[in-house]
């Protein structure tokens, strides 16, 4: 048994028309029994940033904790909020710093990022445990359910999807992939990131 | 040279012959009202390399009974061969062909029987039942066995079936109000979500591609015949008059 | 805890991890890039060459990914191996070779970030999985190296590396010849990927290729690609209302404030 099914859950985020998702189960294992059913593994960076991290739950609170001081850190010296592609820069090198220990997370970042013209553009990216980086223009996944969320979001993504479509797109894709692991599920979270606002909703989900 | 012989080994060594192969590919079948799909790639490889693009993975038993075979090619293709002989037996004994919830049963008794030295194979038998009804049956390799309207196996198994929960049992959909969700899908419907299936599995995962093979199986004078007549690449093959019909439809898929 | 951080890699994990390793649990695979990548000499300069798939195992974790690094306008480098480690150790050797390039006061050389590379990658063992193709034109003319895990390079004019390196190296040994012109250079190292992409489960999607000469460096991100996904046959958006949720928090940018007129305060 692998660390990284030893607690469980898994993150997806998907890029629509100026929008992004990012949603989350809420289960918290050990091994095979479920311990918690509002384990939150989402979390905001910036107003326009929220970073997903599955994986072993006691690096999700210690990596929470080390980006939030790094962001502080990067927003003190800089005097301007962070970027997503600078803030996913700034994961995958405290990722790689551990190279050799690493932590047992492999990140998900959703984000509106802004042009050089002035315009809004959706970001997401995700990183494997090291911090190698995957910009994709479509979708991201990681978690225990990832090959059942790949294939689920290969199957029902379409681009320029608005908001309200977006939020019915990765919420199928996410429960429908969590109902067939026993890792992940026991409630489901979803945040949809647009320009002017973040509509955060629970789902109702299978309990079992 | 005293001194090589004379070099005590630490521990024995003992070294195993592993009968056991995986080839990849992925299979999978859904049942609608009065007909049957079942699908399988055309990808066989061992590792990183693809050994061919072209072995079939789906096979006609009779005229109303299509069975696909996953897992070890070698076991598959061997235990194909013995169901068929099964079922000649039977045709030449009764004058019929076996219905296929006997066939089912058949091939949960040759796979019990191999229990402790299992044919290494995932199998999917689909096909129409006596009263007329679209039917599927998924065993694991030793005979565990059950009917269902769907189910994918292979490879892919575990990207296709969510995706199929979803979109053929519409689990986790609210239906509009006033309005429920259909019992069972069309023959088009059922189509269109088995090639979206498979492309969608080509895209995600190294193993399957190449090629796409969809088996319809047609009850006794279905009126889903009609979706049929403008679907490309179809060829009938059908061996009996009057009775269950058999078709398959050939696609590509991405060859890397 | 002090903000100065040390530079390098940090240890701090390894007690526990070890601890849990000790327990027999397996450490997780890190995202390898099954790879085919490609370098070949010709006339006037080099050619590499890359295709974009990225795997976790059987799994296409990045269907275009770009695995020719830039290390300085003139030398490039194709990675295979472990994904983050091709990332990292091209990104440390492109940051040394601007610094040895503004401190010497001369045009970077090839062989200067192969030695570079290759004392990296011996000083780690083989434990950073990077196997790299290198190639440039420096002030010595064109250069092409590979460079393996532990340190080991070589030098020859036509090389591949990765899962789908046999494939490649098949159609080099059948039509590679010495000076060729750039045009059947870049169509050779498009027709050696191509066959990793297609003969090797761990590479695929879409073509990458590089051309270096002393003129310039012409990057042709996606030269071919020729496994485009067909059209779906269904349409799969969903009926809005079609998930069940339970409750709703939606956080506003912009506030609204609305005034009221204060016509009628009472000031006496």
């Amino acid at each position: 048994m692998s660390i990284m099914e030893y607690n469980g859950g898994s993150v997806i985020a998907m890029a629509g028309k100026d929008c992004v998702a990012i949603a989350s189960d809420l289960r918290l294992g050990n091994q095979m029994l479920s311990i918690s059913s509002n384990f939150q593994r989402v979390f905001p960076v910036t107003d326009r940033i929220y970073i997903g991290l599955p994986g072993l739950a006691t690096d999700v609170t210690t990596l929470r904790e080390r980006f939030r001081l790094r962001v502080n850190m990067y927003t003190i010296k800089e005097e301007r909020e962070i970027e997503p592609e600078a803030f996913t820069h700034l994961v995958s090198s405290t990722l790689y710093e551990h190279r050799f220990g690493p932590y047992f997370i492999s990140p998900v970042v959703a984000g509106i990022s802004k042009t050089p013209t002035g315009g809004i553009k959706p970001f997401i990216a995700a990183t494997d445990l090291i911090g190698c980086i995957n910009f994709a223009k479509d979708f991201v996944v990681s978690g225990t359910a990832s090959s059942k969320l790949f294939g689920v979001a290969e199957g029902l993504w379409e681009p320029d999807l608005g908001p309200e479509d977006l939020f019915e797109t990765i919420s199928q894709t996410l429960l429908n992939a969590v109902d067939r692991d026993a890792f992940s599920g026991w409630g489901a979270v979803v945040h949809v990131i647009t320009k002017d606002q973040v509509i955060t909703r629970k789902l109702k989900a299978r309990m079992d | 040279m005293a001194d090589m012989v004379s070099i005590p080994h630490s521990q024995p060594q003992q070294h195993q012959f592993n009968p056991y192969t995986e080839n990849g590919g992925t299979i999978l079948a859904i049942a609608g009202a009065d007909f049957s799909v079942i699908a399988g790639d055309t990808r066989q490889s061992e590792g990183y390399s693809i050994q061919t693009r072209y072995a079939p993975k789906v096979f006609r038993l009779t005229d109303k009974a299509v069975l696909a075979v996953n897992g070890f090619a070698a076991d598959g293709n061997m235990f194909v061969k013995k169901v068929r002989q099964r079922l000649e037996w039977y045709r030449h004994a009764h004058a019929k062909d076996m219905p296929i919830r006997a066939i089912a049963r058949l091939i949960q008794t040759m796979l019990y029987s191999r229990r402790f030295f299992p044919y290494y194979v995932y199998n999917i038998l689909g096909g129409i039942e006596e009263d007329g009804t679209g039917a599927v049956y998924s065993f694991d390799p030793v005979g565990s066995y059950e009917r269902e309207a769907c189910r994918a196996a292979g490879a892919a198994q575990s990207l296709v079936q969510p995706f199929l929960d979803n979109q053929i049992y519409f689990k986790n959909q609210t239906p509009a109000p006033g309005t429920s969700f259909p019992g069972h899908l069309s023959l088009s419907t059922v189509l269109s979500l088995v090639i979206d299936s498979f492309t969608s599995a080509t895209e995600r995962h190294i193993e399957v591609g190449d090629g796409l093979e969809m088996y319809i199986v047609l009850a006794k004078n279905s009126p889903s015949i009609q979706s049929l007549r403008d679907i490309r690449g179809m060829s009938e093959l059908t061996a009996t008059e009057d009775g269950e019909r058999v078709f398959v439809v050939r696609r590509d898929l991405k060859k890397d | 805890m002090s903000v100065y951080r040390s530079p390098g890699f940090d240890f701090s994990n390894s007690t526990r991890n070890n601890f849990l390793l000790n327990k027999g649990v397996p450490l997780p695979k890190a995202t390898s890039t099954g790879t085919t990548i490609v370098g070949c000499v010709f006339k006037d300069g080099i050619v590499l060459g890359a295709d974009t798939r990225a795997t976790e195992g059987p799994i296409v974790a990045d269907k275009n990914c770009e695995k020719i690094h830039f290390i300085t306008e003139g030398i490039r480098c194709c990675g295979a191996g472990t994904a983050a480690d091709t990332e990292f150790t091209t990104a440390l050797i492109s940051s040394n070779m601007e610094l040895h390039a503004l401190q010497s006061g001369r045009k970077p050389r090839v062989v200067t970030a192969m030695t570079m590379l290759k004392q990296t990658l011996f000083r780690y063992q083989g434990h950073i999985g990077a196997a790299l193709v290198l190639g440039g034109v420096d002030p010595t003319g064109p250069q092409l190296f590979t460079i393996h895990p532990h340190g080991s390079t070589d030098k020859l004019p036509y090389v591949t590396m990765g899962s789908g390196s046999l494939a490649a190296m098949a159609v080099f040994e059948s039509k590679w010849s010495a000076n060729m012109e750039r045009q059947e250079a870049l169509d050779l190292v498009i027709l050696a990927i191509s066959a990793g992409i297609f003969n090797d489960l761990g590479s695929g999607s879409n073509v990458d290729a590089c051309i270096i000469t002393a003129d310039g460096t012409e990057m042709l991100r996606n030269v071919d690609m020729p496994n485009q996904r067909v059209q779906k046959e269904r349409d799969y958006k969903f009926r809005r209302g079609t998930t069940a949720w339970t409750k709703e928090d939606v956080r506003k940018f912009v506030v609204e404030e609305t005034v009221t007129s204060t016509d009628e305060m009472d000031t006496s």
